[in-house]
């Protein structure tokens, strides 16, 4: 069993491991970020990003978000409020999104 | 007889063609091979000459040429628009309905701003309040714009990542610092810099020498905003988690898409019209005779000139050992440098690759003479000479000396910062 305490992370909290991610973890990050209890539509989001991580490799920007999770920008601001895809990427236990130069 | 298919006649493209020509020349003078190069206009434009158009620093002239003029003999030049690749048939359809086969094809298309991505981006306003200066045409009706403006807020707001040349909207923040101050009415003018970043830049050790920059030029730096609409009547920037910022004038930096073929060529493309690349070899994901190089790649480096010389230092070559049917070489490291204009006749020099931030030192040798990741003199000298050797060094495809596709770490000072994989 897995906890927040035990696990390893980074300064900002992003999971060294993706592969360490369970779905209560998700639920704890999320706690500790604010958001509690996650949704049906938290995990919509979630669920895609982690998708698209296992996927592609690379974490979706916020426009592919709004597209293809079946969630709008808009709603994704009040769903994980100020940066929803570092937010949905951290809870999500993939890396930090760093927009590419 | 091997045909070579280029689409695109941009820097990567034209690079490209001009490498490859050199490498099969013998080939193409008993016709065992073809080089034919697509571009949908005649004009090349000299990208890093954008930025200083709205101040007046260069004019249209000095930043235009004939695509062909920059092409080498015995290749053949298409002027057409492009429908789509088919990789399942190895041809590319013209708008024109001419349809071509190829044994190797090169994605050179670029990038392309997409302002109608941004909700009222293209509404009232546009080319009035509203600019990019990212075309010819926007920058040319920014610097009128720029002339007439005796006070107020100019807003700089890059919309999303990725964007071409990254540091351009940060070095246009510092330019109007400088043009201001010039006229006098610098006192008059609030600047603020809006980025969808939480810091000036990506990269830690240039984001704080670029974020000191700004607070020292007076200007205001708005991190993690992440556009949702402009509106050009009222003069506001409105971000998705409801911040507004007033503008009087606002230069953006609108989304970036692939050419728009891409999206109508099967399997080529990422949901932004990026072609899917291996960010090594340069072979897109789609078929192992097509390649991309340049903007118009997903690879997670810099989308710039510096980028497509050092890509097809290695992408030549390996399209050489794919028509012969040996490996291909893995050699590209995501290596880029740019110049960063700082105003007031000084310019910064960065230097990095997939794995390495930009770190401060000497640039191109141990000993200099360029200082990286500092304000300097020279590097501005740099950056004006630089023009002369895109047409003359870099289109034609020449190595640089001391500047290699593969990033030196000579001469660099590494910093406190824990190492760690600079890609998405």
């Amino acid at each position: 069993m897995t906890n927040l305490a035990t696990i390893e992370r980074d300064a900002e909290g992003f999971l060294e491991q993706a592969g360490h991610w369970t779905r209560e973890l998700a639920a704890d990050i999320a706690a500790e970020s604010g958001i509690n209890p996650l949704t049906d539509r938290h995990w919509l989001v979630i669920d895609y990003m982690r998708d698209c991580f296992l996927n592609k490799g690379a974490a979706p920007t916020i426009r592919t978000l709004g597209k293809e999770s079946g969630v709008a920008i808009k709603e994704l601001y009040q769903l994980f409020p100020k940066g929803p895809a570092k937010l949905a990427a951290k809870i999500a236990g993939i890396p930090k999104p760093h927009g590419c130069i | 007889m091997r045909q070579i298919l280029i689409l695109g006649a941009g820097t990567a493209g034209t690079v490209m063609a001009n490498r490859l020509a050199r490498l099969m020349r013998r080939d193409l003078a008993a016709d065992r091979a073809s080089i034919t190069v697509v571009d949908q206009d005649a004009q090349h434009v000299y990208q890093p000459g954008l930025l200083f158009i709205p101040f007046g620093v260069y004019r249209r002239d000095q930043a235009l040429r004939d695509r062909r003029s920059q092409l080498p003999a015995g290749v053949r030049y298409v002027q057409s628009r492009i429908e789509r690749l088919d990789a399942a048939t190895d041809t590319v359809t013209l708008a024109s309905g001419e349809v071509l086969s190829y044994d190797a094809c090169i994605v050179a298309t670029g990038t392309r701003i997409a302002p109608e991505d941004t909700e009222g981006m293209l509404g009232d306003g546009w080319h009035e309040k509203v600019f990019d200066f990212y075309t010819m045409e926007g920058a040319e009706r920014l610097a009128r714009a720029l002339d007439s403006f005796r006070a107020g807020r100019v807003v700089i707001n890059p919309v999303e990542m990725p964007i071409k040349c990254p540091v351009a909207p940060l070095e246009f923040a510092f330019l109007a610092d400088w043009y201001f101050t010039k006229r006098g009415i610098r006192d008059r003018v609030e600047l603020t810099y809006a980025t969808p970043l939480d810091g000036a830049f990506t990269k830690p050790a240039s984001a704080r020498a670029l974020a000191h920059l700004l607070e020292q030029k007076g200007i205001r730096l708005e991190t993690e905003f992440a556009t949702a609409r402009v509106d050009g009547a009222a003069g506001t920037l409105a971000s998705w988690d409801d911040r507004e910022i007033p503008f009087d004038l606002l230069v953006t930096i609108p989304v970036h898409r692939g050419a728009a073929f891409v999206d109508r060529s099967p399997g080529l493309g990422d949901e932004m019209g990026f072609v899917l690349t291996d960010p090594h070899t340069l072979q897109a994901m789609v078929k192992p005779n097509v390649f991309a190089i340049g903007d118009a790649t997903n690879v997670p480096a810099s989308k710039a000139g510096s980028v497509a010389h050092f890509e097809a230092e290695v992408l030549a070559p390996n399209v050489m050992r794919f028509l012969e049917g040996r490996p291909l070489d893995p050699g590209f490291d995501g290596h880029s440098n740019c110049f960063i204009e700082t105003g007031f006749q000084k310019a910064l020099l960065i230097d990095f690759n997939y794995d390495t931030e930009p770190l401060p030192g000497r640039f191109p040798f141990a000993w200099g003479p360029l200082p990286l990741l500092k304000e300097s003199r020279l590097n501005h000298l740099g950056k004006l000479a630089f023009r002369h050797l895109y047409w003359n060094a870099l289109l034609p495809g020449y190595d640089l000396p001391g500047i290699s596709s593969r990033m030196k770490l000579v001469g660099k000072r590494s910093t406190t910062d824990t190492p760690r994989r600079l890609t998405t």
